[in-house]
């Protein structure tokens, strides 16, 4: 059983990642923070259920998610958007790699990426539905493992997987119509 | 199609892999491009982590899809990062005090 004295000494450190968490989760920094103060409590109250030793940033992450999911969500009566549209693999690849791009240097598609902003990837991360938002944030911007997004989200593997596979296509649409949006790729036109 | 559009059947000029009669350990532009999401998440045996090494090691066009998404990857992780303003801090530290004074009353 953890110490709750040695709560804030621990979880302090995680703030600015569950911080940017909530922020796309919210969409806003004002129900951001009221959501990082909320978890904070909860997990500063239910601390002595922490196993010591296991994954506490993992720990945060699940009572952050929850929290979003069962008061946050259901407060904007947000209707759950089930499911993204099927996107091909490789998607921005294809649309940034211009004909005859396999010159000397670098490639145009990855000199296309530098050109995207911090907006424009926060932009397009909140433009996905809620839960392939969550499982692309765990995934690509905190970094945790397949099985550490199982335990937070509360769903099995392979589920998991899918929604990260799925939401990391529709997030490289979404970039790809920002980028066209702010003129900062030129459109293939070919629609592949 | 090839894998990544650009090749695996020998056009273009490149060379294909062949996918006939190769040892075993070694695996095509598809299956490399297949698992690359898992590669690139660690999620794989050595096994398997090493035939899509292997791979890379001898393919042009599959290195560069490569180099993309971790590329990728590491723009969306660096990308969207936020400060986190003095005011949530002393906020939850406020909170935490608070419900630390009210359960030893």
């Amino acid at each position: 059983m953890a110490d709750q004295a040695a709560f804030s000494d621990l979880a302090m450190e995680y703030m600015p990642a569950l911080y940017t968490a909530a922020l796309r989760m919210t969409r806003n920094p004002s129900d951001a923070e009221d959501l990082v103060q909320e978890t904070y409590l909860k997990a500063y109250r239910a601390f002595g259920s922490f196993e010591a030793g296991t994954n506490l940033k993992a720990w945060l992450y699940r009572i952050l998610t929850n929290t979003y999911i069962n008061s946050y969500r259901a407060k904007k009566r947000r209707p759950e958007i089930a499911d993204v549209e099927d996107v091909e693999d490789l998607y921005l690849y294809h649309h940034l790699s211009g004909d005859g791009a396999d010159g000397l240097g670098r490639s145009a598609e990855d000199e296309a990426l530098d050109r995207f902003t911090d907006d424009d990837v926060k932009a397009a991360i909140e433009s996905l539905p809620d839960t392939f938002r969550i499982a692309v944030l765990l995934a690509d911007v905190e970094g945790f493992s397949y099985k550490e997004i199982a335990e937070i989200t509360e769903v099995p593997i392979g589920t998991v997987m899918s929604r990260i596979h799925r939401g990391r296509k529709a997030l490289q649409k979404a970039l790809y119509g920002f980028g066209i949006e702010r003129g900062l790729v030129a459109a293939t036109g070919d629609g592949r | 199609m090839g894998a990544h559009g650009s090749h695996g059947s020998g056009s273009d000029g490149v060379p294909a892999l062949p996918t006939d009669g190769r040892p075993s350990g070694f695996i095509d532009c598809d299956e490399t491009i297949e698992r690359l999401y898992f590669y690139l998440d660690g999620e794989l045996t050595d096994e398997r982590r090493q035939e899509i090494t292997r791979h890379l090691d001898l393919c042009g066009p599959c290195v560069d899809v490569y180099g993309f998404e971790a590329e990728l990857r590491k723009v969306i992780a660096n990308r969207c990062r936020d400060h986190v303003p003095d005011a949530l801090l002393d906020r939850v530290a406020r909170v935490l005090d608070d419900e630390r004074s009210r359960q030893s009353n």
